[in-house]
């Protein structure tokens, strides 16, 4: 039987491509033509989509609301919240201090803490030495402090304030007696040098009663200072060893007690006494230098 | 000659950007396939003259398609939109599977009338050794045959070169003498066929970076090295032609053709027998052979068909009784061959082997038929193996195709790759009378 149908011959279908199938072929195949469609037109397509979609204002704000709301409520959730201040190492008036002046009301979301600000702040304080802010699980604000010691009672411009050994600020002292166990200094500079002056206070335990304070002159060197304006007065280097030299020749020869204004030690080699104008008389009527009798 | 140099110049250029490029396609035109390969060149040796095995090393194949002949007869085209469409085809499959697009194509065919001139040139030489300059002279010196119009040179290669008393220099460049002379193989074809072929490949898009004769291209790819050293002729014997080309110190010295083919023994198959030219074809590849015994009397061949009559579909044929119809037209191709063989005076060469490729010399028997027409020393061949190339393409059909992936690979001199001294000409005098102005003034 011959095939009815045209299977063979003219109806059969062309193995060959035609011209545009060809050439569509070989553009496919150029390496640019195939990262623009395979990579460039998806790009394309999906930011052309976004533009138009966004291009409407309502839209816009709309998302953004939405964007917002989300953030909140996740800023809002309890596990973030920070709802009490807990302040470690400080006394009880610095911790209070510290209360007051944290800038943050409680509670708040851990997300709106500035906990460097936070620090910078509390470090700030004069009777702070360093402070670390961190927050802790269970939502507490942990402030821990390092105080300044004081060492020392600066007197300045009619005032007292209590420094530490650098020489920092601590607090103001309403009074002297407050704090009779750290000496006085004073003087320009004086609060460069607080180390030596400890030192000097250190070394002047035996007329401790008689003492009133050391004074910092030139920027360079103590006077001691006691009562009755009596005045020992240091030299640059050694300090420490001439003022146990000059305790030493008070505890042997009672120095101090006698009518003595001002123990010079400046020059090592060359201590010189200056005596009070009444003590200066004497010694001249004893010396019979004097040419007038005293008292006739 | 000027205008085909030029464009043959061209070809050369545009062959040697796609070797840049790395990418380059070769097509195999035939009467009965069309034959594309895609071949990569890789490696910093593209092109050297050193490498080992023939150069086959610095390209691989990364495409192959094959597909039916359309509109091609005797190895020339016939219907130029039936021969575009097959090649669209072919070209099409080989960038599928290279994935990637080609820009250039060598072409081979095997039609086109080839014929075959020696040609001779001389010159005197100046001071100094031999230069690139010299031997351009010495390739514009030979006097071109008179070859008729109508015929273009397909290839221009010089196979030997003379200095003084010294022959068979392959380069005499850097040697000094009086006198060079140089043979030239020179083989012309005709200007229409080359033509269609142009117009067929710029149809499908593609530049033509080369064109090849299809038996040099076979030679190259089916010879052995101290075949085309010694001497040897490559028949490729396909459908419409069978090719002869003739291989003397690695040169091709002669190439002809024959146009008769496989197609002709289908054909003759086909009326014989009263069968169409598909079902001839099937049983010629299935059952055909040229050497009858006495089995092939008792081995009956189904020969079938779609008439509805049952005595005319059932109809059966011995098997010698085919061999009775292939015989006769395979032994006057092969006749033919020898006559072209004895005319290019193929007896007088140092070595007699002939080689048999293409696809019609799978006939069974076939080498022992070609033995006692053509002489002892026939062997079939099939192509070198190439890096890359899938097992469909390694038979002896696809001999002329490997042949022109090895011919990209390694391009034999020819005449335009030289300078033409007569165009050196107007550049020099322009420096010259430059010069003069800078003396005087």
């Amino acid at each position: 039987m011959q095939p009815l149908g045209p299977e063979d011959g003219a109806g059969r279908r062309d193995p060959a491509p035609s011209r545009i199938e060809y050439r569509l072929n070989r553009l496919w195949l150029t390496p640019a033509v195939r990262v623009a469609v395979r990579l460039g037109l998806p790009v394309l397509a999906v930011a052309g989509l976004l533009a138009l979609w966004l291009g409407d204002a309502d839209r816009r704000s709309d998302l953004f609301d939405r964007y917002l709301d989300l953030r909140r409520e996740i800023e809002e959730r309890p596990e973030f919240l920070v709802s009490a201040l807990a302040v470690d190492g400080a006394s009880p008036e610095v911790a209070q201090a510290i209360r007051e002046m944290m800038p943050v009301n409680l509670p708040i979301s851990s997300f709106h803490l500035d906990l460097d600000a936070l620090r910078a702040v509390v470090a700030d304080l004069d009777a702070v030495a360093s402070a670390e802010v961190r927050v802790r699980p269970g939502g507490i604000l942990q402030v821990r402090v390092t105080e300044r010691v004081p060492a020392a009672i600066l007197q300045r411009a009619g005032r007292l304030d209590l420094v530490d050994r650098g020489g920092h600020r601590v607090a103001t002292l309403t009074e002297r007696a407050a704090r009779a166990d750290l000496p006085v200094i004073a003087g320009d500079g004086a609060e460069t040098a607080v180390d030596e002056a400890l030192a000097l206070a250190a070394a002047a335990g035996p007329v401790q009663d008689r003492l009133r304070g050391f004074v910092r002159v030139g920027e360079r060197r103590w006077d001691v200072v006691f009562d009755r304006d009596q005045r020992i007065l240091l030299p640059e280097d050694g300090a420490v060893a001439a003022l146990e030299r000059a305790v030493a020749l008070d505890l042997a020869a009672d120095l101090l007690a006698r009518d003595v204004a001002v123990v010079d030690l400046r020059m090592a080699g060359r201590p010189t006494l200056r005596l009070t104008a009444d003590a200066l008389e004497e010694y001249r009527q004893i010396k019979g230098l004097s040419t007038e009798v005293s008292g006739q | 000659m000027t205008d085909l140099y030029h464009s043959q110049r061209s070809m050369r250029a545009l062959r040697r950007a796609a070797l840049q490029r790395g990418v380059v396609a070769v097509l195999d035109i035939g009467s009965s396939k069309i034959a594309c390969l895609v071949l990569r060149f890789e490696g910093p040796d593209v092109g050297a003259a050193n490498a080992p095995l023939a150069g086959q090393s610095s390209f691989r194949v990364i495409g192959a398609a094959t597909t039916r002949s359309r509109g091609v007869r005797f190895g020339e085209i016939e219907a130029m939109g039936e021969t575009e469409r097959a090649i669209r085809t072919a070209v099409q499959g080989a960038q599928k599977m290279a994935g990637l697009r080609v820009d250039h194509v060598i072409a081979c065919f095997s039609g086109a009338r080839p014929r075959s001139y020696g040609l001779a040139g001389e010159v005197a030489l100046g001071e100094g050794p031999v230069s690139e300059r010299d031997i351009a002279r010495v390739l514009a010196a030979c006097d071109l045959p008179d070859f008729g119009p109508g015929r273009e040179v397909l290839h221009a290669q010089p196979v030997n070169f003379a200095l003084d008393h010294r022959s068979g220099l392959g380069d005499p460049r850097g040697q000094i003498g009086n006198r060079l002379a140089v043979d030239m193989h020179l083989l012309t074809v005709e200007t229409a066929a080359v033509e269609h072929l142009l117009h067929a490949v710029r149809r499908c898009d593609l530049d033509l970076a080369g064109l090849a004769s299809s038996a040099y291209a076979a030679g190259l790819a089916s010879l052995v090295e101290d075949e085309q050293e010694l001497g040897a002729a490559c028949i490729d014997m396909g459908g419409g032609a069978t090719g002869l080309s003739i291989f003397l110190k690695k040169h091709m010295i002669y190439a002809d053709a024959v146009r008769m083919g496989g197609d002709h023994v289908t054909a003759d198959i086909a009326r014989g027998l009263q069968v169409s030219a598909a079902t001839a074809e099937r049983i010629k590849t299935f059952y055909g052979g040229v050497v009858a015994t006495g089995m092939d009397d008792r081995e009956m061949v189904e020969i079938g068909a779609d008439t509805g009559d049952w005595d005319k579909d059932r109809r059966k044929v011995s098997r010698a009784e085919l061999i009775g119809i292939m015989r006769p037209r395979v032994e006057e191709i092969l006749e033919e061959v020898r006559a072209r063989l004895e005319a290019a005076g193929f007896e007088s060469l140092p070595g007699q082997q002939v080689v048999l490729t293409g696809g019609a010399s799978l006939i069974p028997g076939l080498d022992g038929l070609a033995a006692r027409i053509l002489g002892q020393q026939v062997r079939l061949g099939r192509p070198m193996r190439v890096q890359g190339l899938p097992q469909a393409a390694t038979g002896a059909g696809f001999a002329a195709a490997v042949g022109l992936a090895l011919f990209a690979a390694h391009p034999q001199d020819e005449c335009w790759d030289f300078e033409m001294p007569a165009e050196r000409y107007p550049a020099r005098s322009l420096r010259r009378a430059v010069k003069w102005f800078r003396e005087n003034w």
